[in-house]
């Protein structure tokens, strides 16, 4: 296995930067070797996706049964031909349309769920913080099965509304933002009060706008997983103009298309709108991924 | 007005949460097609069906032998945290790469790695026939000996990138004291890592244990991807799946398909519920 892999060595790794021990001789190699390891690791972890990349720009009559990472002729034909002809510019649009979608509903109904459950004193509210955060208990592919039939009786099976109904709020926002709202202090909003606001006005005008930080995070968190979901859409889609893009190249990859290069080049289109995202709000993406678990 | 603002939640939450989780059970009982004229109240008959289901226990097998994913994941994330944690020039950049995985989707990442794992235009067997260690093109996702735990090792190499971050995170809650005092004391870097550094990250291990064996226990994009749940690497939930939605695979027995489900429920209750309480006595100590 790599080196990594045994605690041992990193623990040397680690205790070499320690402010103390910097300057001794030796230690430049190894920092020398600590970036080669760096390196070397960068290929396991985006090598894959290098090579799928590659193969969605290799025309048919080269092979791809070689080492070169970039073809001699390179083509964009099967992106041209995947947009148009297998229907993923369409998927795309659906993708779009059940994120955003997603992602509004979500701010909007975690906030106003999470707002009153941080904030206010009534009746019942334990219990019903108390039900929301015993869903997260429950295993999806558990309730998706009467999901499907309550869909179908809604007349939701094979609608965009359908794919996004699942994912319209989640007890892991309304748990996040009351965390934050608890954390807002009294006297902003009893000023307000005294102003005369109302409870909404309240609500938009002053604590909305404070709990930026943490609806950003869920907005990305909620925006990463409906783009990548899978199984609800596989399931409440029927017909190509409503697949949402993980569907669609889950379809290009099965047997009845023959060439590798398309799904290829379907995957590039999935995943690049996401990456991109990631190379922009890096700092978001990460600390919105970790705050639900790590808190404690 | 608590009530207002609480409203669309829990309208929503209500119709598709709560309703079909409650329903869930209830169908479990049922022997449920949804085109049928009249569906029939069979009690515990699918259950008794699935003891005797010899393709169910495989994928319970398999799911269960899926948390053997959980160790290695919680060692190889920690080793890679223990590599980005030092402020060195670049250093985000790494961490960034490490975690592209986690924000891709599995779909995408499954395809990617059956370009590698093809048994005649893979990558790997052509590196392999290259080193001269196997000419013959080994089947890594057509073979029963290989394919569930190549599929395995992408889930690994899916998830390591987010449990880097949070040992990353844990790390930094290391007292720097303790490091010190212990390294006055004469203990090395050895010493320190197992007697500093993991007693006081046992928190974030049991943490990324759970969430890395309930998501174990839910696996189903890359069998669904990689070997669509053929020589035997299917799980429970791809199971489900196959029973319950796959038309073109005998049909849509949703009876059956829930009565999975609360097996699989069952399973990762009982399974969350005595790790809790193990890795919380351990912490106690």
């Amino acid at each position: 296995m790599t080196p990594y892999a045994s605690p041992a060595k990193e623990a040397t790794g680690f205790v070499t930067y320690s402010p103390a021990a910097k300057r001794r001789p030796g230690r430049i190699a190894l920092r020398v070797l600590h970036y080669v390891v760096l390196i070397l690791l960068i290929f396991v972890f985006i090598g894959p996706f290098l090579w799928m990349a590659s193969i969605s720009i290799r025309p048919s009559n080269e092979s791809i049964y070689t080492f070169d990472l970039i073809p001699e002729a390179p083509t964009l034909e099967f992106y041209a031909t995947t947009w148009t002809e297998y229907s993923l510019d369409r998927a795309f649009l659906n993708s779009l349309i059940v994120t955003v979608a997603s992602v509004v509903s979500n701010v909007l109904l975690c906030s106003w769920a999470a707002y009153p459950l941080a904030r206010m004193a009534f009746r019942g509210k334990q219990l019903v913080f108390l039900l929301i955060l015993s869903t997260m208990m429950v295993p999806f592919q558990l309730y998706m099965i009467p999901l499907f039939l309550i869909s179908l009786k809604l007349g939701l099976f094979d609608t965009l509304l359908g794919v996004i109904v699942p994912s319209t709020v989640g007890a892991f926002g309304i748990y996040l933002l009351r965390q934050y709202y608890q954390s807002i202090p009294k006297d902003l909003e009893e000023a307000a009060r005294i102003d005369g606001a109302g409870e909404f006005q309240i609500w938009a005008k002053i604590m909305f706008p404070l709990t930026k930080p943490a609806v950003v995070t869920l907005a990305i968190f909620v925006f990463v997983q409906t783009w990548s979901s899978f199984l609800w859409p596989l399931i409440i889609t029927n017909s190509e103009e409503r697949y949402t893009l993980p569907v669609a190249v889950a379809r290009l990859s099965g047997d009845f298309i023959g060439e590798t290069q398309f799904t290829a080049a379907g995957s590039v289109i999935a995943v690049l709108p996401i990456i991109i995202l990631f190379a922009l709000l890096q700092r978001w993406f990460i600390g919105g991924m970790t705050m639900g678990s790590v808190k404690g | 007005m608590a009530w207002v603002f609480l409203m669309p939640t829990i309208i929503v939450m209500g119709v598709f949460q709560f309703l079909p989780m409650v329903c869930a059970f209830a169908l479990s009982l049922w022997d449920y097609f949804p085109n049928a004229p009249e569906n029939q109240f069979v009690f515990l008959d699918n259950f008794i069906r699935l003891l005797h289901d010899s393709a169910f226990w495989l994928s319970v097998r398999n799911s269960l032998l899926y948390l053997l994913c959980v160790p290695i994941i919680v060692v190889l994330s920690l080793g890679l945290a223990l590599l980005v944690e030092p402020k060195i020039p670049g250093i985000g950049f790494f961490r960034a790469c490490y975690y592209l995985p986690v924000v891709t989707m599995m779909v995408v990442v499954a395809f990617a790695w059956s370009l590698i794992f093809d048994t005649d235009n893979g990558l790997l067997n052509a590196f392999l026939a290259a080193a001269g260690i196997s000419e013959e093109g080994i089947g890594w996702l057509t073979n029963e000996r290989y394919a569930l735990w190549s599929v395995m090792a992408v889930t690994v190499w899916k998830g390591l990138g987010y449990y880097m971050v949070l040992f990353i995170v844990g790390l930094k809650a290391v007292p720097m004291e303790l490091r010190e005092a212990a390294r006055i004391d004469g203990a090395n870097s050895i010493q320190s890592f197992f007697n500093v550094t993991i007693p006081s990250l046992w928190p974030v291990i049991s943490i990324a244990s759970i969430i890395s064996s309930i998501s174990a226990l839910q696996v189903f994009e890359e069998i669904y991807m990689m070997t669509n749940g053929r020589v035997g690497t299917s799980t429970v939930v791809f199971d489900i799946y196959e029973t319950g939605f796959d038309m073109g695979n005998g049909g849509i027995d949703l009876g059956y398909a829930s009565a999975m489900g609360v097996v699989l429920f069952a399973i990762i209750f009982s399974f969350t519920a005595i790790s809790a309480r193990k890795m919380d006595s351990m912490y106690a100590k």
